[in-house]
């Protein structure tokens, strides 16, 4: 009962200096104000020094030992290294997340002399004699400064050099964060940029006395430029984007209920930040995108998947410098493309709609690659044979039959069901050698013509009007299931809305009859470009579905460190690294989430019953920063539809542990609300040294996750790492 | 005694006049002709099926939603006399003279038609006046997409109207002078309780409610109500949720067309069916059992560990060899070569001895091929469609140097929870090879026409721990009498049975149920009058529900325009009018009174809350969807919409006088159009009078609306 009066204050004693703050600061400081403040931070500058540097030295050390290893393609890198090596060749190519992380990657390899000859094809390739280590030096540099900006963020967030220090532990002895730092990954620079743009925010934060100094800009620019950064590398730098919005709305919040600044300071306020957080990183994610597409000027894999404007930009394409028929007739082959953005080619192949989806006939899709299956044929209603002479061209309500190239089949609809969009036609392809039935007419409109106008190659937008139903050829954007090949469903609409998705225009035009003319393509402005790559880029992420039987991780596996992902190696033969945390790190984390829960609750209702306990302002305050941060980058996942994995959680595994680090720090110093004087004291000392024992020791025996294993996986007799299947679900 | 004899007899009644009007049209608009058209509407045909099962208290799964609303539909037709022989296969089939229509959509408009009320008493709880009260309860009475909603066998409507007492209740008991009496609280536990057993989007009402709640007895932490608060509105729906399951369990209890997708614990928990198969089954599996193993793998049917006289292709098509020895698959169908017999290694005889030998937990075992007497095997070879995983083959010897393995330890998975020994049904099994230490399981492929498209069987190495893919279960079970082969095909031939009723406790059941009820994915298609969230706010779809099998006449869920406007302007106005309060406030200047300001957040909370948590949800749901998903959104915005326009006009327009007159005007107005688009859309609200090819052109006011006509 006597430790309850000393450390409990009454509320009723000091009310009138707490108000008293109110009015003055808001609802910011706590009532030693400002300077009591400073004087505290002083206090602990110069451990907090030596501390820092140990913790400097003890991540680069852990990152960079045996960075070499293994000396083949592992997991990812395939990926992520190939995609460096298309800039270093300059060759363009397509992928779902945005360009700075690839672009950085391919900086590091042409800084340490990598030439971007290695193909990375496939995991388990040997490097050889490449330059590979440049590439994966760079990403676990920026893995090392992870643990130390944690130890700032939290050293700013508590004012502890304990906190600090137990959530820098948490970080550099986790064998998952060691691991997804030392390969070619997006992830390390991705939580660089994160971590940095949470600390700059932190720091922003601190400045709030000194507005408009020079340091309170340098902290906001810097966190602009951080959250440019991590866009750019992942759309998942959205969320610490989201974290740091929420902050500021919280702080100009807070500035709007200062009396004491006019309107036009707090005008000046806002403006300051929409400068710094929101303009300045538009325009340096938008110069990323220039570069990279200035960068990427010659024809590679990721052509299809773009509009035929966009494609004509890059050299070696075909459509660059095109030289072809200017109108379209008949008797040509063509392809067809869809206007829709990542609308692909029309295409048909071999295989037919299997049983029960519409009629059993051949399948029509659309393609995003190029393909000979993408080829038709264009004919007159009846005749089959080429005639002589210059083949008339085809006009605005023309009639005429899409014959197949490669199987013959003429382009078919009729009434059954599409196979997804139940509410449109089937598409097929009907017939054989050119005969078939009245299905097969389609009547040729160019959007925005009368009868009687040719169709211009490339540059006229044209609909396919189907003659008996009525209904128009239209690209629902659909993923078709295993049977269609995961290819883009066609179907046959009965709406007849003028949509880029029943737009289509004729792309590849060859007529041996007619006589080439070089066309110059409408070449489309960098903003076209931006917005197109864009939309292609988040078709692209909403169409990696999980498949069927394939094991996928679920979100709820990640925070109890369920399940790990196997880098490299499979066998007992092979140089094993299994990216899994450090479960004894992970589980403290778990449980810390819920410890912190459950002492917010003590701490506010004892606020609300009239007491106040000694951390509570850190802890809601700085804990609640954290915990916002780790839900930010959490719960979305649940929602998400696209295959996830596990090293998805590494972003909130970082909140997850500086939360830890923070809360733990709490715990063991409010020992003294149980325990008196001398025994609080031995509490603290011996839980500090606990934690501390407890990750080292656990570090030790799971490092050859991380540094590589080879011998008999673990739950075979005679390996070294047999007692450390902790987990059934574990695969190392 | 005399004195109180002598007191007049007086009864003092105050009757809320406009109330009563109310409900009276509201039970005008939904009950009147509930039995034309005298055919299915649209998800009658859905419901209807699930009906006529609980008249036949036949077990079914529905993952749809939890119980109560089923069996509120049941309780209709069980009032009418149906007897649930109705084939429910197709929208607009005629209804015989034998089924009640009229009783059968009776509660879900009796709920519809309360609703109206209701939304009149909630307002009035929320502190506003009897003509906003009027107005949200006009509002709601002339929806003609609710009308349509609740005067058929669906449940939206009685979902709605859970929630909406679950408001009011909780709200009066709020309001009332302390100390309150608990039986608000406790009526608004039990309609939570109800709206989250109707469907589970009731969940996200009564989430919404708790925090309102919570907020409201922050203050008040330390007082004795809260006991009373957290016992009524979290412990009691709770209960009843359980509570609706322990009624569906126990009424239902023959078996039916969902029995395979449960565990065959669950099956033989049911009358027919399984339980039908196993009565007297022996319990404990011994050496020379005849056994069929079904994988525990519900998804996406059932299958048993099966063989037949065809080996494995010499190659497969994409190049690969395989071991040429007889095929083992999983076959979803009961077949007389499903069955295995279990063989001690270290004897020869396949007959179980007296008094029987037991198999136990870590016993090794051969399992023999009843039909071809081959042994089940595995060995180094990839599997056909896995080719990670182990191949798993009934032996052959081909002289090939490839020597047969076939022995498999017993791993009874549950042994914690059930025995030691090997039981019948209960015990879960894992057969790991001996040699290889892989473990027997079902890949999830199918094999391709050589293997007539059956389930491939493979033994993998790497194992993950909790997936149910490894376990098998002992399904049919006997006791091997004949040492012959010829003799022991007739034995398999025959069929088995005897006598004995398994328990299982009411515990497992609903957990098993509740998880398949929300694990079991249908084949998720998009249908002709699906929509996306978005399309509801502005209206751009419709749902056709009904169309006479000859006429014109037709029945649309389609909203009234006018109202579903209004709506929509005021949680504009809502919003917008919110967020310069809040930043006017936080500069100290007080716009309204203190009082005035927490009855707008209030009604902020309930309305736009309550339109937020019924409609945010589906956005993140990847599931078909249809228009009255919106409908419980839709009420909360009616509520605000005169809450909303009193508020405008007491406290923002008090001074301004011709404003006020506009607003009272084109309030009017509004009310007016109203009911005036009501009239228009009647027709296909009640599906009479029929109408004409040209007036129907004429109702399709947006150009997405499917409206439909015959050609003549």
């Amino acid at each position: 009962p006597n430790s309850f009066q000393t450390t409990f204050t009454p509320v009723s004693k000091d009310k009138n200096s707490q108000t008293a703050g109110h009015l003055a600061g808001g609802d910011t400081q706590s009532s030693n104000g400002p300077s009591g403040q400073f004087l505290a931070r002083e206090s602990i500058e110069s451990p907090s020094k030596v501390l820092l540097m140990l913790v400097a030295g003890l991540s680069f050390s852990t990152r960079l030992y045996m960075i070499t290893e293994p000396p083949h393609v592992c997991w990812d890198e395939t990926h992520f290294g190939k995609m460096g090596s298309y800039y270093i060749n300059r060759t363009f190519f397509f992928d779902v997340h945005p360009p700075l992380g690839k672009m950085l990657i391919g900086l590091a390899g042409y800084m340490s002399g990598y030439d971007g000859t290695f193909p990375f094809i496939k995991p388990g390739d040997k490097y050889e004699n490449q330059n590979y280590w440049g590439m994966r030096g760079f990403c676990a540099t920026l893995g090392s400064f992870l643990p130390i900006f944690a130890y700032l963020i939290v050293l700013e967030l508590s004012n502890s050099c304990t906190a600090a220090i137990i959530a820098a532990t948490l970080l550099i002895f986790d064998t998952g964060c060691i691991t997804i730092s030392q390969y070619i990954l997006l992830d390390p620079i991705l939580m660089f940029f994160i971590m940095a743009a949470v600390l700059s925010m932190v720091k922003f934060n601190q400045q709030r006395y000194r507005s408009f100094s020079a340091s309170w800009w340098l902290w906001l620019v810097l966190t602009g430029i951080n959250l440019a950064g991590a866009l750019g590398v992942k759309f998942v730098g959205l969320f610490v984007i989201i974290l740091v919005g929420l902050n500021t709305i919280w702080d100009l919040w807070r500035l709007l209920g200062d009396m004491s600044l006019s309107l036009v300071d707090i005008a000046k306020h806002f403006l300051a930040r929409a400068f710094a957080l929101i303009l300045l990183p538009v325009i340096l994610y938008v110069t990323i995108f220039a570069v990279h597409f200035v960068v990427l000027n010659k024809s590679g894999p990721g052509d299809g998947f773009f509009s035929s404007a966009f494609q004509s930009r890059l050299i070696g394409n075909n459509l660059h410098n095109a030289s072809m028929p200017e109108y379209l007739a008949f008797g040509s082959t063509v392809t067809i493309k869809n206007l829709r953005i990542a609308g692909g080619y029309l295409h048909s192949h071999w295989h037919l709609y299997p049983e029960g989806v519409g009629a059993r006939q051949q399948q029509v899709t659309a393609y995003l690659h190029k393909d000979y299956n993408n080829l038709w044929v264009v004919h007159r209603q009846q005749d089959n044979n080429s005639q002589s002479g210059n083949p008339d061209l085809v006009r605005h309500g023309d009639i005429v039959r899409l014959e197949h190239k490669e199987t013959t089949r003429n382009l078919h609809s009729h009434l059954h069901e599409a196979p997804l969009t139940k509410k449109h036609f089937q598409v097929t392809g009907y017939g054989i050698n050119g005969t078939g039935d009245a299905n097969d007419l389609w009547q040729v409109e160019v959007c925005g013509g009368r009868k009687g106008d040719p169709v211009k190659v490339l540059r006229s937008k044209v609909r396919f009007l189907h003659r008996a139903t009525g209904c128009v050829l239209y690209s629902s954007g659909k993923t078709l299931p295993k049977w269609g090949w995961e290819q883009i469903e066609v179907t046959c609409s009965p709406y007849l809305k003028e949509t880029p998705s029943s737009q289509w225009n004729i792309e590849d035009h060859i007529n041996p009859k007619l006589p080439n003319i070089s066309l110059s393509v409408l070449k489309p402005n960098f903003l076209e470009i931006l917005l197109e790559s864009h939309i292609v880029m988040f078709r692209g992420n909403s169409g990696l579905k999980p498949k069927d039987n394939e094991m996928n991780s679920k979100p709820w596996h990640w925070p109890i460190n369920y399940q790990g992902l196997r880098f490299s190696g499979v066998n007992a033969t092979e140089y094993r690294v299994y990216l899994l945390g450090n479960p004894v790190v992970w589980w403290i984390n778990l449980a810390s989430l819920g410890l912190y829960l459950t002492m917010v609750a003590v701490a506010s209702i004892a606020t609300q019953r009239g007491f106040s306990l000694e951390h509570s302002l850190v802890l809601v305050r700085g804990g609640g920063l954290l915990m916002l941060g780790w839900l930010l980058h959490y719960a979305p996942f649940f929602t998400m539809g696209r295959i996830l994995y596990f090293h998805h959680y590494f972003p909130a595994m970082l909140f997850s542990s500086m939360l830890t680090g923070l809360t733990l720090d709490i715990l063991f110093r409010s020992a003294d609300l149980l325990l008196h004087p001398p025994y609080s004291y031995w509490f603290q000392r011996a839980g500090q040294l606990l934690l501390l024992f407890s990750i080292l020791y656990s570090f030790y025996l799971f490092h050859p996750l991380s540094y590589g294993m080879t011998g008999p996986l673990a739950h075979e007799p005679g390996s070294a790492m047999a007692d450390l299947k902790w987990m059934d679900s574990w695969e190392f | 005694m005399l004195e109180m004899l002598q007191l007049p007899l007086v009864v003092t009644a105050q009757v809320d006049l406009l109330l009563v009007l109310v409900s009276l049209l509201a039970f005008w608009t939904r009950l009147s002709h509930l039995n034309y058209p005298n055919a299915v509407v649209f998800d009658e045909v859905y419901y209807g099926q699930f009906v006529s099962l609980y008249m036949k208290r036949v077990f079914f799964i529905d993952d749809s939603g939890p119980p109560l609303g089923h069996m509120i539909l049941a309780s209709g037709a069980y009032l009418g006399g149906f007897d649930g022989n109705f084939v429910w296969n197709r929208i607009g089939a005629e209804y015989p003279s034998t089924v009640n229509v009229w009783s059968l959509r009776l509660l879900p408009a009796l709920c519809g038609a309360l609703c109206v009320p209701l939304v009149y008493l909630l307002t009035l709880e929320l502190k506003f006046s009897h003509l906003s009260a009027l107005g949200a309860a006009v509002l709601l009475l002339l929806e003609n997409s609710l009308i349509v909603q609740s005067r058929f066998m669906l449940l939206e409507s009685v979902l709605i109207f859970f929630v909406l007492l679950a408001f009011f209740s909780y709200l009066r008991f709020h309001n009332k002078p302390r100390p309150p009496s608990p039986y608000w609280l406790i009526l608004s536990g039990v309609s939570c309780g109800a709206a989250v057993g109707v469907k589970y989007m009731g969940l996200f009402s009564y989430l919404l409610l708790l925090v309102v709640a919570s907020l409201h007895t922050w203050k008040l932490i330390g007082d004795k109500t809260i006991s009373h608060v957290i016992l009524c509105l979290v412990v009691v729906p709770v209960l009843l949720y359980v509570f609706w399951f322990y009624v569906h369990l126990s009424f239902l209890n023959r078996s039916g067309p969902h029995d395979q997708l449960m565990s065959s614990a669950f099956q033989a928990s049911l009358q027919g069916g399984l339980s039908r198969i196993t009565r007297g089954q022996p319990l404990e599996v011994a050496y020379g059992s005849q056994v069929t193993l079904r994988s525990s793998v519900s998804q996406p049917i059932p299958c048993w560990l099966h063989s037949h006289k065809v080996n494995y292709p010499i190659r497969y098509d994409n190049g690969r060899g395989s071991s040429h020895q007889q095929q083992v698959t999983c076959y979803p169908f009961k077949d007389v070569n499903n069955w295995w017999i279990i063989k001690d290694p270290g004897r020869q005889q396949l007959v179980v001895d007296t008094p029987p030998r037991p198999v136990r937990h870590g016993d090794v075992i051969q399992l023999v091929h009843g039909m071809t007497s081959r042994f089940l095997n595995s060995h180094d070879v990839a599997a056909p469609m896995s080719p990670h995983t182990q191949e798993v083959s009934g032996y052959i010897d081909f002289n090939v140097s490839m020597p047969a393995q076939n022995l498999w330890r017993v791993d009874i998975s549950n042994r914690e929870a059930e025995s030691e020994v090997w039981k019948t049904i209960l015990s879960e099994v894992r057969l790991i090879h001996v040699n290889t230490s892989a473990v027997l399981k079902l890949s999830g492929v199918s094999l391709p026409d050589w293997g007539f498209r059956q389930l491939e069987v493979v033994a993998d190495k790497l194992f993950k721990a909790h997936s149910s893919s490894l376990e098998w279960t002992v399904e049919e079970h006997r006791y091997g009498t004949s040492q012959e082969q010829k003799e022991r095909e007739a034995e398999l031939h025959s069929p088995t049975h005897i006598d004995v009723d398994r328990k299982i406790s009411f515990w497992a059941k609903f957990v098993e149920l509740q998880w398949k009820m929300l694990t079991v994915k249908q084949e998720e298609s998009e249908h002709k009058y699906s929509s996306s969230p978005l399309e509801w706010i502005t209206m751009e779809t419709n749902i056709a529900y009904w169309l006479h099998s000859s006429t014109n006449a037709q029945i649309h869920l389609i909203g009234n325009p006018v109202s579903w406007g209004v709506a929509n302007l005021s949680l504009l106005a809502y919003q917008l009018l919110a967020v310069v309060y809040l930043l006017r406030r936080r500069r100290g200047l007080k716009d309204v009174p203190d009082g005035v300001w927490d009855q707008f957040v209030c009604l902020g909370c309930v309305c736009v809350g309550g339109w937020l948590v019924n409609f945010v949800p589906f956005l993140l749901m990847d599931k078909t969807l249809f228009l009255y998903h919106y409908l419980p959104a839709l009420c909360y915005l009616y509520l605000l919409s005169p809450a909303l326009l009193e508020h405008a006009h007491t406290h923002l327009l008090r001074y301004a006088h011709q404003p006020l007159r506009a607003l009272c005007v084109g309030a009017l107005a509004v009310l007016l159009s109203i009911f005036l688009t009501y009239r228009t859309f009647c027709p296909l609200t009640y599906g009479s009078p029929e109408l004409s090819a040209h007036q129907l052109q004429g109702l399709k006011w947006r150009d997405t609306w499917d409206i439909l006509y015959r050609r003549r």
